[in-house]
C-alpha cells in the first residue's frame, strides 16, 4: 500500500511538473504574484507567533495577503481556457480587479490602527 | 412567444379600440407597465405604514427605538467622531455604558445621512421626523430590491408580484411602521440586498457584483445582529451547491471575494470586532472557504493531468488530508477556547429549551417565544399555502438561484417557528417563493387563454409550426371547458390576492400601528380615549427632578426614561449586565427595609413603577413581577420564587403569600389603591388588570414617599427619602 502510494506520488509529481510549463506566460506571472503574497502571509504568521502583538494589525496584514492572493481570481477570469468566462473582456476583468484591490487596501489601512 | 402574443394583442387593440396615442412599440409598452407598477408599489409600501402617524402623531414607538433616537440625536448634534467614541454615564449607573463600541451604527448613520442631505437641500426637517419615516422609506426600497431579486430568480413577472406582496406583507410591516425606528427596518433591506447581489454574483461570476455584495454585507453587519444569519446561510448554500455537483468558477469567484472583503469590512464595526475569526458562529464560513480552496486545487490538478487514475489517487490523498486538517483545527480551536462557543442568543435558536433553563433574561422577552400557528396565519395569510406551491415550481426549474431561494425559505421558516421575532426574516423568502407560484400559475392560465384567442382568429396568427398545430388540435377538442376553467381560475386567483390585500390592510391598521407608548381604548359611549400617561410621567421627571437624579425602574423603561425624561437610569433595555438587573430585581422583590439598603447603595433618588390596575392595562410591572423574581433569584439565591406563589399560583388577593403582600413592588403599585373605586359594583381596591380585589389594602411606606402618579395611575413615581438625621 505504502509503496504503491509512493509510486503514485512520484508519478503525480512528474505529471504535474510536465504539464505546468504548458500554461501561458501571463498566467505564470499571476501565479508568481500569488505565490509571493502567500509567502508574505506565512512570514507574518510566523512573526506573530514569535512576537505576538496587536491582533488587528496582524489580521489586516494576513488578510491583505490572502486578499491579494484571492484576487488572483483575475487569473481565472483571464484564462482563455475557462468556458464560462469567454465573453468577459479582459479589460473589464482587470478593472474589477483594480476596484476590489482598492477597496481591500482602503479597509486594511483603516484596520491597521 | 410572449412578443408574438403581444403583437397580435396590439393589432387587436389598435384595430378594435383605435386609440391612436398608444402607438408605442411593444417593448416600450411593457416597460411602461412595469415601471408604473413599481412606482405604485413603492408608494403603496410607504403609505400603508403611516396609520399611526395619522391617528396619533409623528412619534417614536415602543422601547428600543427611543435609544436609537437618542443616539441619532447625539450623532447629528455632536458629529461622527464624538458618536463613535461615546461613553454614556447616564445609563447603567454607576457603571456607564460604552455606546460607541456596543451598538450597531447602521441605522443611526443612515438616518443622520438622510437628515443631512435633506438639510443640504434646505428642507428644514426635525431629526425626529426623519427617524419616524426612515423605516417606511426603506420598506419601499426593499420592494425594489425584491423586484430585482425576483427577476434574477425567475422572471420579471415574478419580480413584480414579489414587490407587491412584500409591500404589504404584515410580517414585515410589524417591524417597519412609521415610528418603529428600529434596526430591523433597515436590516431587512440590507439582508435582501446582500442576498440579491450575491446571487447575481454567482450567476454572472463577475468580481464587481461580488464586491457589491460584500458592501451589502457590510451594511447589514452595521445594521443588525442578525447578520449571523447571512454569514451562515451563504456558506451553507455554497456547501449545498458543492455537494450537488454545481461547483463552478463563478461560484469560486463570488464566494471568495465576498467572504474576504465582507469579513474585513465587517470587522470595522467595533461591536463585531474580531468575531469573524474567533467566534463559533462564524466558523462555518471559514470552513467553507477552505473547502473551496481544496475544490479549486482539485479542479486545477484535474485540468493539468491527463491521467485519470493518477488523479483518483491524488483525490483520495487530498480529501483525507483536508478533512483531517480541518477537524484537527476545529477541535484544537474549540478545546483551547480560542474559538468561543455559540452565544446564548443564537444557541437558543438551535436548542429552544436552553434559554428557559439557563438565561432567564432571554426567555422573558415576549418576542423570543416560539411561534403559534395563529401568528403564522396572521402574518402571512395566503402566502402560507403559496409557499409550498412556490417550492414545487422552484424544484421544477433548478438553477443556482432557485436553490438559494429554496434554502433561504426553508431555513428562515425553521427559525421563524422557533422565535416569533424571526418571522420578519422569513418574510422576504416567503414573499419571493409565493410570487414564483403566483406568477407561474397566472402565466400558465393566461397562456391557455391567449392560445384560445389566437386559435379563434385564424387571420392574424403567425408562425404556426407542427407542434403548435398538434397542440391546437388538442385544444380544439377540449376548447370550451379549458377556456372557462382558465377564466374561473384567474378570477379565483384575483379574489385570493384581493383578500390578501384586505387582510394585510386590516392587520396593519388594527394590530401593528399602536405606538405602545400611547394607549387607546374605547370609552363607554364608543368615543376614543387616549392614555398618554407614559409621556406625562417622563416629562414630569424631566421638569420636576434635579438634573443628576437617578431613577430605578425595571429595564423595559430605561431607554424611554433616558430619552424623554433625560435622567440617569440604573438599568435599561440593553441588558448587558445581568447582575445589575438582578440587583434591581432583588430590590423590587424584597421587603421595604432591605430594598432601602440596596437603593441607598445604588444612589437611587426615584423609583418608577408601571401599574395597570385602574385602567386594566395588562403589561404592567405586577404582571412582569415573576420575571423580576426569577432574574433576581438567578444571581441572589436569597430570592426564591416559591415564596411569592401560593400552591404554584401567582395571586395578589387575600390568599397571596405574605412575602408577596409586603414586597416593595406590591407596596409601590398598590399604595393608596385600597381606597379607590375602580369599577361600578366592585369593592374599592379592585384590580382591573388581574380581576381580583387586592389583599393588602393598607399599604404604609416608611422609606419612600409618593412623588407623582399619572392621571390614570399607569405610571407611579416615588421619591427615596434620605436617611434620618442621627443624633
Amino acid at each position: 500500500m505504502a509503496r504503491s502510494t509512493g509510486k503514485d506520488a512520484h508519478a503525480l509529481f512528474h505529471a504535474l511538473r510536465s504539464a505546468y510549463p504548458a500554461t501561458p506566460t501571463n498566467l505564470k506571472i499571476i501565479d508568481l504574484y500569488v505565490g509571493f503574497s502567500v509567502f508574505t502571509a506565512l512570514t507574518q504568521v510566523a512573526y506573530m507567533a514569535i512576537v505576538g502583538f496587536p491582533f488587528n494589525s496582524f489580521l489586516s496584514g494576513v488578510l491583505s495577503c490572502i486578499g491579494t492572493a484571492i484576487l488572483a481570481l483575475l487569473r481565472i477570469q483571464v484564462n482563455k481556457e475557462n468556458k464560462e468566462f469567454k465573453d468577459l473582456a479582459a479589460e473589464r476583468a482587470f478593472v474589477d480587479f483594480v476596484l476590489c484591490n482598492l477597496v481591500l487596501h482602503l479597509v486594511i489601512m483603516n484596520f491597521l490602527g | 412567444m410572449v412578443v408574438g402574443n403581444a403583437e397580435s394583442m396590439k393589432s387587436d387593440l389598435l384595430s378594435s379600440l383605435s386609440i391612436r396615442w398608444i402607438k408605442l412599440k411593444t417593448k416600450q409598452q411593457e416597460v411602461l407597465i412595469r415601471v408604473s407598477i413599481l412606482c405604485l408599489v413603492y408608494i403603496l409600501a410607504f403609505i400603508s405604514r403611516l396609520f399611526s402617524v395619522l391617528r396619533y402623531e409623528s412619534m417614536i414607538h415602543e422601547f428600543d427605538p427611543y435609544f436609537n433616537y437618542r443616539t441619532t440625536l447625539f450623532l447629528t448634534q455632536k458629529g461622527f467622531y464624538e458618536f463613535w467614541n461615546w461613553f454614556d454615564s447616564e445609563s447603567w449607573y454607576p457603571l456607564g455604558r460604552i455606546i460607541g463600541g456596543t451598538l450597531y451604527p447602521g441605522l443611526m448613520v443612515t438616518a443622520a445621512l438622510l437628515y443631512w442631505s435633506l438639510r443640504f437641500l434646505r428642507f428644514a426637517v426635525h431629526i425626529r421626523e426623519v427617524c419616524v419615516l426612515t423605516a417606511p422609506f426603506f420598506a419601499s426600497n426593499t420592494t425594489l430590491v425584491a423586484y430585482f431579486f425576483g427577476k434574477e430568480i425567475w422572471d420579471s413577472g415574478a419580480g413584480l408580484v414579489a414587490a407587491a406582496l412584500i409591500a404589504i406583507c404584515p410580517g414585515y410591516i410589524s417591524r417597519s411602521v412609521a415610528g418603529s425606528y428600529d434596526n430591523e427596518g433597515v436590516a431587512i433591506f440590507a439582508l435582501l440586498l446582500t442576498f440579491y447581489l450575491f446571487v447575481r454574483a454567482v450567476n454572472t461570476g463577475s468580481l464587481a457584483w461580488a464586491l457589491a455584495s460584500a458592501f451589502g454585507y457590510f451594511y447589514m453587519v452595521s445594521a443588525w445582529g442578525g447578520y449571523v444569519f447571512i454569514i451562515n446561510l451563504i456558506p451553507l448554500y455554497v456547501l449545498v451547491l458543492l455537494l450537488t455537483g454545481r461547483y463552478s468558477m463563478r461560484l469560486y469567484v463570488a464566494y471568495n471575494s465576498m467572504y474576504v472583503l465582507g469579513m474585513l469590512l465587517a470587522m470595522q464595526i467595533r461591536f463585531v470586532g474580531f468575531q469573524h475569526v474567533q467566534s463559533g458562529e462564524h466558523m462555518a464560513a471559514m470552513g467553507v472557504f477552505f473547502l473551496m480552496q481544496v475544490f479549486y486545487l482539485l479542479d486545477w490538478v484535474k485540468h493539468l493531468l491527463s491521467d485519470t487514475k493518477l488523479f483518483q489517487a491524488f483525490l483520495r490523498v487530498t480529501v483525507t488530508c483536508a478533512v483531517g486538517v480541518g477537524v484537527i483545527a476545529l477541535g484544537v480551536g474549540t478545546a483551547s477556547g480560542y474559538i468561543s462557543p455559540w452565544t446564548g442568543r443564537f444557541y437558543s435558536l438551535l436548542d429552544p429549551t436552553y434559554a428557559k433553563d439557563h438565561i432567564p433574561i432571554i426567555a422573558s422577552v415576549s418576542e423570543h417565544q416560539p411561534t403559534a400557528w395563529s401568528s403564522f396565519m396572521f402574518d402571512f395569510h395566503i402566502l402560507l399555502f403559496l409557499f409550498p406551491a412556490g417550492l414545487y415550481f422552484c424544484f421544477k426549474r433548478l438553477s443556482d438561484a432557485t436553490i438559494f431561494i429554496v434554502m433561504y425559505g426553508l431555513t428562515s421558516m425553521y427559525f421563524a417557528g422557533v422565535m416569533v421575532r424571526l418571522i420578519l426574516v422569513a418574510t422576504p423568502a416567503v414573499c419571493l417563493i409565493s410570487a414564483i407560484a403566483v406568477s407561474a400559475t397566472i402565466k400558465n392560465l393566461t397562456y391557455l387563454l391567449r392560445t384560445k384567442r389566437k386559435v379563434s382568429q385564424t387571420g392574424s396568427t403567425e408562425g404556426i409550426n407542427g407542434a403548435k398545430a398538434s397542440s391546437k388540435a388538442l385544444l380544439d377538442r377540449s376548447q370550451p371547458f379549458q377556456k372557462n376553467s382558465a377564466i374561473a381560475l384567474l378570477f379565483g386567483a384575483f379574489y385570493l390576492l384581493s383578500k390578501y390585500a384586505t387582510h394585510c390592510n386590516w392587520v396593519t391598521s388594527e394590530a401593528y400601528s399602536s405606538p405602545s407608548i400611547v394607549l387607546a381604548a374605547r370609552g363607554a359611549h364608543g368615543d376614543r380615549v387616549i392614555f398618554d400617561d407614559y409621556r406625562e410621567a417622563y416629562f414630569w421627571l424631566r421638569q420636576n427632578t434635579p438634573q443628576d437624579a437617578k431613577v430605578m425602574s425595571w429595564w423595559d423603561y430605561g431607554y424611554q426614561i433616558t430619552a424623554m425624561g433625560n435622567r440617569t437610569v440604573i438599568v435599561d433595555n440593553n441588558t448587558w449586565n445581568n447582575t445589575h438587573i438582578a440587583t434591581v430585581g432583588r430590590a423590587m422583590s424584597s421587603y421595604e427595609d432591605e430594598a432601602y439598603e440596596i437603593m441607598r447603595s445604588l444612589d437611587v433618588d426615584y423609583v418608577l413603577v408601571v401599574f395597570g390596575g385602574v385602567t386594566g392595562y395588562s403589561s404592567d410591572d405586577i404582571n412582569k413581577f415573576l420575571w423580576m423574581v426569577r432574574i433576581g433569584g438567578g444571581v441572589f439565591p436569597v430570592i426564591k420564587e416559591p415564596h411569592y406563589l401560593v400552591n404554584g399560583e401567582y395571586r395578589v388577593d387575600k390568599g397571596a403569600s405574605p412575602k408577596m403582600l409586603n414586597c416593595l413592588m406590591y407596596k409601590l403599585s398598590y399604595y393608596r389603591f385600597g381606597e379607590l373605586m375602580t369599577e361600578y359594583g366592585k369593592p374599592p381596591g379592585y384590580d382591573r388588570a388581574r380581576g381580583v380585589e387586592i389583599g393588602n389594602k393598607d399599604v404604609k411606606l416608611e422609606y419612600l414617599e409618593e412623588a407623582f402618579t399619572t392621571s390614570n395611575w399607569i405610571v407611579r413615581i416615588y421619591k427615596v427619602k434620605p436617611p434620618n438625621n442621627r443624633w
